[in-house]
């Protein structure tokens, strides 16, 4: 039976986020908190393949308490279990400490069930790093499978898995040992309806929650901000585009006045 | 096999919630259904909520739920054209504990209350709609979700689904409400900064203020308009009955702009800034439009079941009240293992008992009186700025005189009649 692992992460909704005009900080109290819409996509690929092949799909994740809400929505996506790893510890951790943390939290389940199949979404929307997934992967010494939108086969008596790999001009076919991680692009799938069984038993969910104490071998100096090397020097919002002209007129001097500005600027355009 | 509650609660508004949380604090295994995102995303009022009703519930609420603004000054205002006469009722004892009442954001305060429910033990599923009730032999059984493997069971359903309450339509229990049933009233929240709030409504901070204004807020339709003071925002808003709307082929957010527009109203948002828009229909048939509230294993609550007080403005208590009835009742026919019509039918003895039945009893021909005869809106409010203005104006002309250009301004002998008729006709329909 196969053991599938999402890790997700609950963000600022960054579609609304303000940004914080003085210190060029997300206001995070200024959008609601959701699931990061990439983890989204990894887990209703957990919950495919594990239709497909049967079965067992955990959601991990590391935040401050609210974030069992991500994990509540991941099973009403159809997760079995839910793992949360949620300690002060943990604060202020760079993608280096948060692969690190995940790590040890993803070995302690793997005690419990060992592991086939760990996926990620390809990025998060608030840090956009991409780099947990595969920091998770190297740890693990496993191999890392980026920018997958289609998974062909998963064979667990022979070991391996097919996937295809979004390149940017076209995809290629990947096969790679198992246990492997994947991190999903959003075109891998489309997310179900959830069942309402699944909504019910998600409103009484209430993950497994594990401190930095719960899990074995940790190295202190390597969580939350002690273990975070990253330093960011600066953040700016992109500044918004300016100029752009409204065309006023019947509809044929709107077409005609288009058409002379596109052969005017064709350069732009090539 | 689908899972079976004891109760399902459709509608995480405030008399659905007050209905969950009363169930669920009783140790009743209740399933509260919300169609929006989270509860308040869906939910719009002009923003009073009432201290006692609530309490009835949860005492010293007030202590940490999400309320913007004690009120202790609210005014009505007679509006025409550029000019208003305006009465007002301040008092600091409303600014104290345990207060009179609130302006709230919904979306902010329904999912609070929502949250409240869920700890006494309610289970709360969101973003999901009944699309139906499910009956078997003559009862409510459960009902139908959109969602897939969607059909959940209980012994009793409360309908909580607002004003259209489609449910409560597919049962019979209502037709399609007509024009003159329902108010549609538009707002927005405006934003401003705190301190002019305060300055601008002569307010502490800490303190609150309402205004009502009737007559050419609504262009002499049968509605009020209305401004009240949140934290860092204004609500603005018109609600009129959908057949004034009809009849003066006037569109909802036209009266809005209007209003905003108005030079009596505004200076009070001068510089503000509109962070949202919201629209909804509001229950204003009033006593002779209350539907059956209580089936074979259903109970209607809120203004689903048409319960708001227009006159007073009053929705949101009668819904929490309405909601706590219901689980009284639920729990009553718990104990006896009895579901069936005749005994939920004393849900419905109860609310006419309470101060719920008593007002609406009161109150029953008034929206319809005002609605028949457009003079009070359309001549008299207007007269009543105009005898103000004489009254008021020192030009020389003798105090004795004014009053008679008052009395002319009245009209004939017969209009006098017919306005006295009318005085007296509004009292019968008010008291």
């Amino acid at each position: 039976m196969l053991h599938i692992v999402a890790c997700i992460k609950q963000v600022p909704d960054t579609k609304i986020i303000k940004m914080n005009p003085k210190t060029n900080t997300m206001d995070r109290a200024s959008a609601p908190a959701i699931l990061n819409p990439y983890d989204a996509h990894a887990v209703e690929e957990a919950v495919r393949l594990k239709k497909k092949y049967g079965g067992i799909v955990s959601v991990l994740t590391m935040g401050p308490p609210p974030a069992v809400k991500a994990i509540k929505k991941c099973i009403e996506l159809g997760a079995d279990e839910g793992y949360m790893i949620s300690d002060r510890a943990f604060a202020g951790a760079d993608t280096l400490a948060t692969s690190y943390a995940l790590t040890k939290a993803l070995e302690k389940i793997a005690k419990q069930r060992p592991i086939d199949l760990i996926i990620c979404g390809k990025m998060t929307i608030d840090g956009d790093t991409g780099q947990v997934g595969p920091g998770i992967a190297r740890r693990l010494n496993i191999p890392p499978l980026t920018g997958v939108k289609k998974v062909v086969e998963i064979n667990k008596e022979k070991g391996y898995a097919i996937v295809h790999r979004k390149l940017e001009d076209g995809y290629e076919v990947v096969k790679s040992q198992l246990p492997c991680l994947f991190t999903v692009e959003k075109d891998i799938n489309d997310i179900s309806f959830a069942p309402l069984p699944n909504m019910i038993k998600a409103a009484r969910y209430q993950p497994t929650i594990w401190t930095a104490d719960d899990l074995e071998d940790v190295d202190r100096k390597q969580l939350g901000l002690k273990g975070s090397p990253t330093i960011v020097s600066k953040v700016w919002a992109p500044p918004k585009p300016e100029g752009g002209k409204i065309l006023s007129g019947t509809k044929e001097q709107q077409v005609n006045e288009l058409l002379s500005i596109v052969l005017e600027k064709k350069e732009l355009f090539v | 096999m689908p899972e079976k509650f004891d109760c399902i609660v459709v509608g995480a508004g405030p008399a659905g919630t007050a209905c969950a949380y009363e169930l669920a604090k009783a140790g009743v295994n209740v399933l509260l259904l919300e169609r929006g995102e989270y509860p308040g995303a869906k939910n719009v009022m002009g923003g009073v909520l009432y201290r006692k009703m609530m309490e009835d519930i949860i005492p010293e609420f007030y202590k940490e739920a999400p309320l913007e603004r004690p009120i202790v000054e609210q005014r009505f205002m007679m509006m025409d054209k550029e000019s208003a006469v305006t009465f007002s009722y301040k008092g600091l004892e409303w600014g104290r504990e345990p207060y009179n009442n609130f302006t709230v954001l919904r979306a902010k305060f329904d999912q609070w209350f929502a949250e409240k429910a869920v700890e006494q033990g309610a289970l709360l599923v969101c973003e999901t709609v009944a699309v139906e009730c499910i009956v078997e032999n003559g009862r409510v059984v459960g009902v139908r979700t959109d969602r897939p493997d969607g059909d959940i069971y209980a012994d009793v359903v409360v309908l909580a689904d607002g004003v259209n309450s489609l449910l409560a339509k597919q049962l019979g229990f209502h037709r399609e409400w007509r024009p003159d049933e329902v108010a549609l009233a538009t707002m927005e929240i405006l934003k401003l900064d705190k301190n002019i709030i305060e300055d601008r409504f002569n307010l502490e901070p800490n303190q609150g203020c309402t205004i009502e204004i009737f007559g050419d807020a609504t262009k002499g339709i049968v509605g009020t308009g209305f401004l009240y003071t949140n934290k860092d925002t204004l609500s603005i808003g018109v609600g009129t009955l959908l057949s004034g709307l009809i009849k003066h082929k006037m569109k909802p957010y036209e009266l809005l702009e209007y209003v905003k527009n108005h030079p009596m109203i505004r200076p009070y948002i001068q510089g503000s800034e509109p962070v949202e828009y919201l629209a909804h229909l509001i229950p204003e048939g009033g006593y002779h439009s209350i539907p059956k509230v209580a089936g074979n294993g259903v109970l209607v609550v809120g203004d689903a079941a048409q319960l708001v007080n227009a006159i007073h403005r009053e929705g949101s208590n009668m819904a929490m009240t309405s909601g706590r009835l219901a689980a009284e009742t639920i729990i009553m026919a718990k104990a006896q293992n009895d579901f069936s019509e005749s005994m939920l039918d004393q849900y419905r003895m109860k609310l006419m008992e309470s101060f719920i039945g008593q007002d609406l009893k009161k109150y029953k021909d008034a929206t319809h009186h005002f609605e028949r005869f457009p003079q009070y809106f359309e001549q008299y409010i207007p007269m009543m700025n105009r005898a103000a203005s004489q009254m008021f104006t020192v030009d020389g002309t003798s105090k004795w005189e004014k009053q008679q250009k008052i009395w002319r301004d009245l009209g004939s002998t017969k209009q006098k009649f017919k306005l006295a008729r009318d005085m007296m006709k509004a009292w019968k329909v008010m008291k």
